[in-house]
């Protein structure tokens, strides 16, 4: 079958996940966001490239820093943008997604960015703007379920790609609740595809999907044991209603194992990165010292979040 | 503009491009404002701002653009698999500049240039140097200063090369599929 992401013609129509993009895609979205990077110094921060053009974000769950960084890079393409926060709007009314999406398309949309906490919201939307000739509206998926977060995915590889300038020859350990954790799966999928030497997971036997070896990762359940010689560092959120469940016995006794300090962080690398999507849980996941450290690229993977946003809606737009 | 003598024309139709670089600077050296900055269009003008900015007299800095977010044919032909980043180390803002582009076709990329420029600053002025003016102008848009005028077939576009040693050379090339210039 045909990737749903590409037009015939191998481009990129919609961006859904990183599974099964090939690695010129994602090379190609990584050397585009580059020049983007600068406009965000410039007096005047945007460029004409989505002029007229209008960006729905679609928003079922809440994210506050996903929808901003999306709105600020649609703004900085020029683009106009809508934000529906439809956890409280029509749907709760009983209206269907698709009925959602076709009103939408009626006020002439371009482009959707949806965040939805069903996987396969936006491969729906996507399907259904294919299903009725609608080839020239794009859908961005900023988070369905557990299933993936590909612009978080991608700007975690360009990070990784601006301080080590190439994944050959790297070990990236990815530390936490990959259970639960789009980010992690969407990071897996790229580090893999762009040919990344060793992926780690680390984390408690509760916390790791069943079958996580088969996406090609070695799994830690010690801590200090799999950072060792770790170039990259990628902690997850560790969310508390995780606690629940019964995944866990405690925050604090969940950062005695897997928090990462300073002393832990010494078994890495000298010139080990540190990586967490946000919101961070300090002193849950990873302690203060670390996060505010001279290791911590955390705040210019926001930054760069944005360049990869503008990338991805003008490589979109334009096919 | 002076008129310095056209240099020879080569096999191709094409002139020298060393000696056409050579009649393009003496053009510049007489006129360019002493703290003239030099921004080129990449590629091919990129490499010819470094140049010049070498052979002219006086401190000319060099700044790079690549025009790719402000191209009017983004809709139809998308972004460039390589879009390099616009490198502009001084302040825009009330600067004497001159665009440099290797030619000038049908003005498009300049109007590009143009338009970029002033989101970084408000110029004092700018001007305008390109090694090849072949014609076909769509827009109101002339060179201050012309290294050569040629005409050359509309299915053909002109290219400047770097060889490895940094000489300079022109060909005509088929045309990919609209004119780059």
């Amino acid at each position: 079958m045909r990737n749903p992401q590409l037009n015939g013609d191998g481009e990129l129509q919609h961006l859904l996940t990183l599974e099964g993009l090939p690695a010129p895609v994602i090379d190609r979205i990584l050397d585009t966001a580059l020049p983007f990077v600068s406009i965000a110094e410039r007096d005047v921060k945007k460029v004409p490239l989505l002029r007229g053009k209008t960006v729905f974000n679609l928003f079922f769950e809440n994210s506050t820093r996903t929808r901003t960084t999306f709105e600020i890079a649609a703004k900085r393409l020029s683009a106009d943008v809508i934000n529906l926060n439809i956890g409280v709007s029509s749907t709760s009314k009983g209206e269907t997604l698709l009925d959602t999406i076709d009103n939408l398309v009626a006020m002439n949309a371009d482009m959707f960015v949806v965040r939805h906490a069903q996987s396969g919201a936006a491969h729906l939307i996507a399907q259904h703007l294919s299903a009725t000739e609608r080839p020239h509206i794009h859908v961005i998926n900023a988070g369905d379920g557990r299933h993936a977060h590909p612009t978080q995915g991608l700007l975690d590889l360009f990070t990784i790609r601006h301080y080590k300038k190439e994944f050959h020859g790297l070990t990236v350990a990815i530390v936490g609740d990959l259970l639960h954790s789009r980010v992690a799966r969407s990071l897996i999928h790229g580090l893999t595809t762009l040919g990344t030497t060793e992926v780690r997971v680390i984390g408690p036997q509760t916390l790791l999907p069943a079958a996580v070896e088969s996406m090609g990762v070695r799994v830690f359940h010690d801590m200090r044991a799999g950072l060792g010689g770790a170039d990259v560092v990628v902690m997850l959120r560790l969310q508390s209603e995780r606690m629940k469940g019964a995944l866990l016995p405690s925050a604090g006794e969940y950062f005695k194992h897997y928090g990462l300090t300073v002393e832990k962080l010494a078994l890495a690398k000298p010139d080990a990165i540190v990586m967490h999507p946000g919101p961070m849980n300090r002193g849950v996941e990873i302690d203060s010292a670390v996060a505010d450290g001279a290791h911590s690229v955390i705040l210019p993977q926001v930054t760069f979040g944005i360049a990869v946003r503008m990338a991805v809606m003008s490589m979109l737009a334009a096919n | 503009m002076t008129s310095a003598p056209t240099p020879e024309l080569a096999g191709n139709g094409l002139p020298d491009a060393e000696a056409t670089i050579a009649a393009l600077a003496e053009k510049m050296a007489i006129a360019i404002a002493y703290d003239a900055k030099l921004v080129g269009i990449y590629s091919g003008g990129a490499w010819l701002a470094e140049r010049l900015a070498e052979i002219l007299p006086g401190e000319h800095p060099v700044g790079f653009i690549d025009v790719s977010f402000y191209r009017d044919d983004y809709s139809k032909k998308g972004l460039r698999a390589k879009v390099a980043t616009t490198t502009l180390p001084f302040e825009v803002g009330n600067s004497r500049i001159v665009l440099v582009d290797d030619v000038l076709y049908t003005g498009r990329s300049v109007r590009a240039a143009i338009n970029e420029l002033f989101d970084y600053g408000r110029p004092e002025s700018i001007e305008l140097a390109v090694l090849i003016d072949r014609g076909g102008r769509e827009l109101p848009i002339e060179a201050t200063y012309v290294g050569a005028r040629v005409a050359v077939a509309r299915d053909s576009s002109v290219v400047l090369q770097r060889h490895l040693d940094r000489r300079f050379e022109l060909s005509a090339e088929p045309l990919e599929s609209a004119p780059g210039a």
